[in-house]
């Protein structure tokens, strides 16, 4: 027989939960930003898309003159990585840069866990090789911290401290939607325990 | 997936992941960075046994967009014309520090040598063999017609219910096996039609048809009709009448072009094109026509092809 190892599964965020982090955010974003001028959302594949609409869509509502389908694209950074011969390759995700263009908007980066850090250094070579923004910020769900690079979030959803042998699964409807074990938006923390 | 040899053995999943790769690689031709990092220190060996511009530079472009270094290899000024063989050619380039080789060469079957007899360890990919497979020309064929028939939105998706005729010298033609295999895999219908003595024997062992009348099978309205280039040089003895007469009975001549214009027949050439032979200038010329269009596919699935055999090993 083979041997599973024991999954002990904490959820640390419900739906409302993330949402309301969300609403905090967004309003973060504005305050810093003094309103939704030359902003732009950009998801990072997969759990990053998501997380940039739902915070798009709360910009629009504060402020209606923020259109949130011109104002959201996405980064993908699978050719960035500098560590796809470790990890094999797969399908890279598509890159779409919202029509205005990048040179001078104030670029938000929007990702689910903020951990080593490697994702969002092939997140700032990507944006280099797209354009040049004014600014970059960073929003994340999470920061469960384990940084390995000198860089760290402007908005954070929730701080939350892991040992490196714990998974952090972030659950979200428009991508986890149908999965058999799943029924809202939600963070856990999964210890692996052999 | 370690090498890239044949269609024939390529999976519908790792098809498609190419394909959609190569989707995500046009993008990056289109900007004013036409560059990526993924390949960083990595060394793509070009080694040409025959000559060939077009493929050695399409995978000279694609490796060095992906930042690549390239070392081109070209045999006829090498110490293979000493007596060299192919092993010790191999070892030698690989010892310089090659990762992956790109292989042209005359006899079928010396990819897969090169691939299966545990000569080196670096990825290989077959840039056409003989009268075998080239598989990366067959992939930006199907990369092309998925792109003209679903304007560019045919990520994820494959040709089921298409219907391509490929005709001409199937005989001696490496892009008409390879498009055979990888079209059957895709889901399409393929249909051969050329001269009798130019098909292979076994033909009716392949999943396709065979009909030697072109002009009642452009009147089915294929989706795209492939011409393939009448290759002198491979023709050691006669096998048609004359040039005049393969002409009149398959090639795209403007009598057979006017019945296609204008109709979203699709025509497609791998080049080089030899007009007046089997395709006539006004069907060459026309915006039917994709045959630059495959050129610039050709970059990026290539580039797609690198990525998923260097950068790690996809499905694994």
């Amino acid at each position: 027989m083979v041997h599973q190892p024991v999954r002990k599964v904490r959820t640390v965020m419900s739906a409302a939960d993330i949402n309301r982090v969300l609403t905090r955010i967004a309003h973060e974003i504005l305050e810093a930003n003094r309103g939704t001028e030359n902003l732009l959302l950009l998801g990072i594949p997969r759990r990053g898309v998501p997380l940039a609409n739902r915070l798009a869509e709360k910009l629009a509502e504060i402020d209606p003159e923020f259109v949130a389908a011109e104002r959201t694209g996405q980064l993908d950074i699978t050719l960035y990585r500098d560590d796809l011969g470790r990890t094999g390759t797969r399908v890279p995700a598509s890159t779409i840069i919202p029509p205005v263009g990048i040179d001078d908007a104030v670029v938000v980066l929007v990702d689910d866990v903020l951990y080593s850090g490697r994702t969002i250094r092939a997140a700032l070579d990507a944006l280099a090789d797209l354009g040049r923004p004014h600014t970059v910020r960073l929003a994340v769900l999470v920061d469960r911290g384990h940084r390995q690079l000198p860089l760290r979030a402007d908005y954070v959803g929730k701080n939350l401290p892991t040992a490196s042998s714990e998974h952090v699964r972030v659950h979200l409807a428009e991508i986890d939607g149908d999965e058999a074990y799943y029924t809202a938006d939600q963070v856990q923390i999964v210890d692996v325990i052999n | 997936m370690r090498h890239l040899l044949a269609t024939r053995d390529l999976s519908y999943d790792h098809a498609l992941a190419i394909l959609d790769t190569a989707q995500e690689m046009a993008s990056v031709s289109d900007r004013s960075i036409k560059k990526l990092p993924t390949l960083r220190g990595q060394t793509v060996v070009n080694l040409f046994f025959e000559d060939s511009t077009r493929t050695r530079t399409s995978f000279e472009a694609a490796a060095k967009r992906l930042s690549a270094d390239v070392l081109n290899f070209a045999v006829k000024t090498s110490s293979v014309s000493k007596g060299e063989s192919l092993k010790d050619t191999v070892q030698t380039l690989e010892a310089i520090g090659g990762d992956a080789i790109v292989m042209r060469h005359w006899a079928s079957g010396a990819a897969q040598q090169l691939a299966n007899f545990g000569w080196s360890s670096s990825a290989v990919i077959n840039a056409g063999d003989g009268t075998h497979e080239h598989p990366t020309q067959a992939l930006l064929d199907a990369f092309t017609l998925r792109n003209r028939l679903y304007n560019q939105q045919g990520t994820g998706k494959d040709l089921a219910g298409i219907h391509i005729v490929i005709v001409g010298d199937i005989l001696h033609s490496r892009v008409a096996r390879s498009n055979v295999w990888l079209l059957h895999t895709l889901g399409a219908k393929v249909t051969l039609s050329g001269p009798p003595t130019l098909m292979p024997v076994g033909v009716h062992t392949w999943p396709v048809e065979v009909n030697y009348d072109l002009d009642a099978l452009l009147a089915q309205r294929p989706e795209a009709v492939m011409m393939l280039r009448v290759q002198a040089e491979r023709m050691s003895g006669d096998f048609f009448p004359s040039a005049a007469e393969y002409t009149r009975r398959w090639g795209l001549t403007n009598d057979r072009y006017k019945k296609i214009a204008n109709t979203p027949t699709l025509i497609m050439h791998p080049g080089p094109m030899n007009r007046g032979l089997e395709i006539s200038a006004a069907a060459a010329d026309s915006a039917q026509n994709t045959a630059l269009e495959q050129v610039a596919n050709g970059v990026s699935v290539r580039m797609a092809v690198l990525y998923l055999l260097l950068a790690g090993q996809l499905g694994q």
